[in-house]
């Protein structure tokens, strides 16, 4: 799709980051000791700390990814919110408080407090660089998302910007800045996605042939050889023969095509007016059979794309540009009604239910010219399905039989639940609080606001998934170009929130990583004498090279979902961090080799499995995956192996050297 | 000052809410794993399984984060 810049989102976005930056520069002047610089001298009100922790997790993986998720497969990205809620649990009642008790400035601190090795220092900085580094991929691809519609910038110099001015606040800031804009844009965003949610249920549900810019996906239901009943139609009662009668006395034309299309029940046509479309045969819920229009993109060695067969932004004939057309409708609701009207919070789930949606898959297929088509195509879904998981790839596996192909969703969901604790940018935001009683307080504000949040993504990304506005391409467009169905202002002010709140979790992220490197590895364990001032001046130069990193990183990751990338840095930081934390709190023979081992074991096998995994080698490489690699790591979440694995460890090497204890 | 039994009355609180809280999820992910058809049973007001127990443990975790914040002990001066 072309996006096209609005003037008023251009103003309030950049109102926005304007005053975000503002703060940073009056409240970064505060910030002078490295304890003010990473802590914030541990004074911030707990409610403040609370709301800055749904700021910081509130991240663009639960706002575009999860609500990008939902309205493309529907109930599966609701997994998502529930497993990172659920995290929360395994924060407050296992880590808020020892946390706080036992660390200083971070997260190798708590670790190492009962040891004092620079070892654990080491493998648990090690283990924070590589976790935040995982976490800041998805949000430069959910800012570069965001700046696309937003300024109609390409997606690389969305991910420039924001890496600019992340660089730029924590450079100049610190901690006390970072967590009052956390909780500005914390309130902000659960604010506005509860307006949005209401203005989706005042919209209602409607039956549409498209999209909002009008375009009528052409449809036709297949007759030719029945006698009177379509539901006795079986796609082999279709001969081509039939197809194509039929076809001719609609006006179309039948034309050439590779034979390898038509085995996939590919039709390319003309009809009457000139336009060229690509059919595809499509069974309906009911049975029936349909040849339904495909959207259709093909990249050019040249570097053009071609969408739906013109170069893109060529004027067509209806003066239009060429172009994708947006999606996301429903083909049905209940009694046949054309539309609802307002529904409650319990009616949407109800009438949803009973209604069919068009949701869209895609193909690659090779054309004449030898080039690489991606097809998109439309697939008539009972609204029942959409609300039951098991639609997403991740989640096919479990409507499988057999264990086997369940482990992928259940290692993922295993992640989730261990994983929130494990972040190195949520634990430090434990020292900025004054006390173990103070942190319990702030994680419970956390959890009632980012439980709500996460309440509110079902009815966004269903809304979305009906909106008309979706961008068949890219599912992390779906909150801003629902946000964009409803006006421009709220599209503005929705995207300028999330922008700023990516912001403030890559500039968390960052401070993360810039501690890890500052204070435990180059202080404690290389050892360098650094005064306060020093400390927090390599920090920053530490910020400026992983805020770097994160750039190339955005933009090389643009097409992956973000949710998604979330998933493998939950997985990372849960076999990494936790095993060790939970161990050091609960088990006395825990010994520092065995903290050691775990978290190196911990983070090597998880990175591991997920860059030999089959989804790296598809979406990432974009290579063919060795065959062999197949039965070693069979499934791509790596959780329900290496999380265990890492417990294991520690176990294993903490009663090896309980002597040297 | 701290209290030492104060804070193990914290922990084995917080403990045996996670457990609860852990046992609930577990069910969630293994019938959804092993018995994904029954998500679609319509539970109450029209939403099936899946969105109500969704919800649940969404909701779940609010309460029992309450519980845990009314019900904990000063460990030194904090008030409750």
């Amino acid at each position: 799709m072309i996006y096209n810049a609005s003037m008023m989102a251009v103003g309030i976005f950049l109102v926005f980051v304007g005053f975000t930056l503002a703060l940073s520069f009056y409240l970064g002047g505060k910030a002078k000791s490295s304890a003010g610089y990473f802590t914030a001298h541990g004074q911030i009100p707990w409610f403040v700390n609370g709301i800055a922790f749904a700021g910081d997790y509130l991240s663009a993986a639960s706002f575009l990814g999860i609500c990008g998720m939902i309205a493309f497969y529907g109930y599966d990205g609701f997994l998502y919110s529930i497993g990172y809620l659920a995290g929360w649990i395994v924060a407050l009642f296992v880590i808020a408080e020892p946390m706080k008790r036992l660390g200083k400035f971070t997260f190798a601190d708590a670790l190492n407090s009962k040891f004092q090795s620079r070892g654990i220092q080491l493998a648990a900085g090690i283990s924070t660089l590589a976790v935040s580094v995982f976490y800041l991929i998805p949000q430069m691809v959910g800012a570069g998302v965001l700046v696309r519609p937003l300024l109609g910038f390409p997606h690389w110099a969305g991910v420039v910007m924001v890496g600019a001015v992340v660089i730029l606040i924590v450079v100049t800031a610190g901690m006390v800045s970072t967590t009052w804009v956390q909780f500005l844009k914390g309130s902000l965003l659960v604010a506005f996605s509860a307006v949005l949610t209401v203005m989706i249920l005042q919209r209602g549900l409607e039956v549409q042939p498209g999209g909002r810019d009008g375009h009528v996906f052409s449809a036709i239901e297949l007759t030719q050889g029945l006698a009177t009943d379509p539901q006795s139609l079986t796609p082999q009662s279709l001969t081509p023969q039939a197809i194509e009668k039929q076809l001719g006395e609609l006006g179309f034309d039948v034309l050439p095509q590779p034979s390898a299309w038509s085995d996939k029940g590919y039709w390319r046509v003309a009809s009457s007016d000139g336009r060229q479309l690509l059919l595809r045969q499509t069974p309906s819920p009911d049975g029936s059979q349909w040849l339904r229009e495909c959207q259709t993109v093909e990249l050019l060695a040249d570097g053009t794309e071609l969408d739906n067969g013109q170069i893109q932004g060529t004027t067509l004939d209806d003066g239009t540009k060429a172009q994708l057309y947006p999606t996301g409708f429903l083909s049905k609701l209940p009694q046949g009604a054309e539309r609802t009207g307002p529904l409650g919070p319990l009616s949407f789930f109800r009438t949803l239910n009973e209604s069919e949606v068009i949701l869209w898959g895609s193909e690659k297929l090779t054309s004449e010219a030898g080039q690489v088509v991606t097809i998109y195509y439309p697939k008539p879904t009972p609204g029942s399905h959409v609300l039951r998981p098991g639609e997403h790839p991740i989640f096919s596996g479990i409507r499988q039989p057999g264990v086997w192909p369940k482990l992928n969703f259940l290692s993922l969901m295993l992640a989730l639940f261990c994983g929130t604790a494990s972040l190195p940018h949520i634990l430090i935001r434990y020292y900025t609080v004054k006390d173990a009683s103070a942190a319990r307080k702030s994680t419970i504000v956390g959890i009632a606001a980012i439980g709500f949040f996460y309440v509110l993504t079902l009815y966004m990304g269903l809304g979305a998934m009906t909106s008309g506005s979706l961008d068949v391409t890219n599912s992390n467009m779906a909150a801003p170009l629902l946000a964009r169905s409803m006006n421009e202002w709220l599209f503005a002010m929705i995207s300028a929130i999330a922008f700023t709140t990516v912001l403030g979790t890559v500039s968390g992220l960052i401070l993360a990583s810039a501690g890890a490197v500052s204070h435990d590895i180059l202080k404690n364990v290389v050892g360098l004498e650094m005064s306060d001032h020093q400390q927090v001046r390599v920090a920053k130069l530490a910020s400026v090279a992983v805020g770097m990193l994160a750039i190339v990183l955005g933009i090389l990751f643009e097409k992956m979902n973000v949710n998604y990338l979330v998933g493998w840095a939950f997985s990372v930081a849960a076999s990494a961090n936790l095993p060790a934390l939970v161990m050091l709190l609960f088990w006395p023979q825990t010994t520092k080799q065995g903290i050691i081992a775990a978290v190196i074991v911990g983070m090597a096998s998880s990175l591991g499995w997920i860059l030999l995994s089959q989804d790296t080698f598809s979406q990432v490489y974009a290579v063919a995956r060795p065959e062999w690699l197949a039965s070693v790591i069979p499934f791509s979440q790596p959780g329900i192996v290496t999380i265990p694995l890492s417990f294991l460890t520690l176990v294993l090497v903490s009663l090896a050297t309980q002597d040297r204890k | 000052m701290i209290d030492p039994s104060a804070q193990d009355c914290n922990t084995r609180l917080g403990l045996r809410l996670f457990l609860f809280y852990a046992l609930f999820y577990l069910a969630f992910v293994l019938v959804n794993a092993f018995a994904p058809q029954l998500g679609e049973w319509q539970v109450v007001g029209g939403l099936n399984l899946a969105v109500t127990w969704g919800f649940a443990l969404i909701g779940l975790a609010f309460i029992l984060a309450l519980i845990y914040g009314m019900a904990c002990v000063p460990e030194t001066g904090d008030k409750p």
